[in-house]
């Protein structure tokens, strides 16, 4: 109505003036002191007596060249480990979730077998359920069922890994508030349709984080099946090292790594944005 | 404008004051002056700017332009510590807001431990006497969950009263309420305006603010229309809009 009309008032225009200094002084001093921080210790570093010879063992652009093939080759396993097991987990984990936070007495044996599940899959150490599995299984030399390693790697992965998914999942579905679902019940919804259609999509968008963080976490736990003999990046690049005691590999793998979490966190983050999920994710 | 004449300084005085969410322009260049122990009630639609404004009073939001002065000081000056501001004012909240994780009490001394350093005994001692002022007292270690909602809302009024606020804001605080607690909410405001506190408050109980207010102001589209005593405006009112808010909520 009055948009067209209106300008700002003289005390307006000072105050827009003073945030937007404000606002100049906070970057100008974070910006210079970012600087500061890094430059002081990138001189540190490279100024430091042994740096030439860390330099040559860890960061050689050659041996980094040399071993790129090696690595890359051993990195498309956890890939495919990944995805296989990330869904996997996924499902697992939230039928685990569901089944540990169903209500009355007659699901008690499934909330028994999810809480068994839980604490035993989560208590084991990882290395010894892939050696159990990945050994041990194929020895018992059953009829018709597989023997591959790596098949066997990723199935202790996927038990291990879904305990720990369930119990995210279920602090989210315990963390939307009961009027919720009492409104839901009200509407004559079922149980199961509060669930699915009230409960969850609040309760995974609160979880998006920290389900981000197991999944950061299997990229690099998907390396552990190299016990059973496996080649991923890892180990790829342990193998690299094994010539010449140059450990530049390892950070190669580490940098490919990275180039999969990071744009993975970000794509999370937006899309937890844009399905407007408030609070699912930190913006950077 | 007030019908009283202006005595002593206004504690609080509105000029000029507007804000815009986007191209929603909810507040429109709103004049107010509130003196000390005046109790001023906002009436009006919804939508009509109540709310906001009395957020802007506590600095919740940014204001788009105008100028807000609490005791003398400039409070939408970005120079002044807002914090400082909010914690010489108290606001009870429609929906209550009370910390779901913290019992009652806790609640109520949250604020007097962490903002204004009083010890743990006092601050306790404290809050207790004025959850007894609100009939609370004994509710003390429960949750907000396991009261009703006036309870909650008086216990909100508590948190809020504690710190000895110069300026108490309340927001529709019985709009979410039946009839009965809206009366335990309204008897225990009524206490507070006799003691000489300081409020402004939205409300669309017109009973209630006959009774209470030394000042009714009528918003309507962000503005003013019209702002007087109870028995002006309430009663007698000049603007053909302010009637027809009222007639409709009559009938």
């Amino acid at each position: 109505m009055s948009e067209s009309t209106w300008s700002p008032s003289s005390i307006e225009t000072d105050r827009r003036a003073f945030r937007r200094s404000r606002t100049v002084r906070s970057a100008a001093v974070s910006a210079v002191s970012t600087v500061v921080v890094l430059g002081v210790l990138g001189w540190l570093i490279t100024h430091s007596a042994g740096w030439p010879r860390v330099q040559e063992t860890f960061f050689s652009w050659d041996k980094a060249v040399e071993s790129f093939p090696a690595v890359l080759k051993g990195l498309w396993l956890n890939i495919r480990l990944m995805v296989v097991c990330g869904l996997s987990i996924l499902v697992l984990g939230l039928t685990l979730a569901i089944m540990r936070t169903l209500r009355g007495p007659i699901f008690f044996p499934l909330r028994l077998l999810a809480t068994v599940y839980v604490d035993l899959f989560r208590g084991l150490p990882l290395l010894l359920l892939l050696l159990l599995l990945g050994l041990g299984v194929p020895a018992l030399r059953l009829p018709n069922v597989p023997t591959e390693l790596v098949f066997w790697g990723a199935v202790a992965i996927i038990l291990s890994y879904s305990a720990y998914v369930a119990e995210v999942f279920r602090a989210g579905i315990e963390s939307v508030h009961p009027s919720q679902r009492a409104a839901s019940r009200a509407l004559g919804l079922s149980n199961g349709q509060t669930l699915r259609h009230v409960v969850l999509p609040q309760a995974v968008r609160r979880v998006a984080p920290p389900l981000m963080n197991d999944f950061v976490s299997l990229q690099k736990d998907s390396g552990l099946i190299a016990v059973l003999g496996a080649i991923d990046a890892i180990r790829a690049a342990q193998i690299e090292t094994a010539t010449d005691f140059n450990y530049t590999p390892y950070v190669v793998a580490g940098v490919l790594f990275l180039c999969l979490t990071i744009p993975m966190a970000r794509l999370t983050d937006r899309v937890a944005r844009k399905q407007g999920w408030h609070g699912a994710g930190g913006t950077l | 404008m007030t019908g009283q004449p202006a005595l002593e300084a206004p504690l609080l005085s509105v000029r000029g004051l507007r804000k815009s969410f986007g191209d929603n322009v909810v507040l429109d260049d709103v004049d107010l002056d509130v003196q000390p122990g005046e109790c001023v009630v906002l009436i009006g639609a919804s939508g009509s700017g109540k709310s906001t404004l009395l957020r802007c009073i506590n600095l919740l939001e940014q204001v788009d332009d105008g100028v807000i002065t609490l005791a003398g000081l400039d409070i939408t000056d970005p120079r002044v510590d807002a914090d400082e501001v909010r914690s010489r004012t108290g606001i009870v909240f429609q929906a209550y807001n009370l910390f779901p994780h913290l019992t009652v009490l806790d609640n109520v001394t949250l604020a007097p431990r962490r903002v204004h350093k009083v010890a743990r005994a006092e601050a306790e001692s404290r809050a207790l006497a004025m959850l007894e002022r609100v009939g609370l007292a004994e509710k003390a270690r429960a949750r907000p969950d396991d009261l009703s909602g006036g309870q909650q809302q008086r216990v909100a009024i508590a948190r809020a009263m504690v710190n000895s606020p110069q300026l108490l804001l309340l927001d529709e605080v019985t709009s979410a309420l039946d009839p009965e607690l809206v009366g335990e909410v309204l008897d225990l405001l009524g206490e507070l305006r006799e003691e000489g506190m300081t409020m402004i408050l939205s409300t669309h109980e017109m009973g209630f603010a006959r009774n209470v207010a030394d000042t009714v102001c009528f918003l309507d589209g962000g503005r003013v229309l019209e702002q007087g005593p109870p028995a002006e405006v309430l009663g007698a009112p000049r603007e053909p809009r302010t009637r027809q808010f009222l007639s409709r909520l009559v009938s």
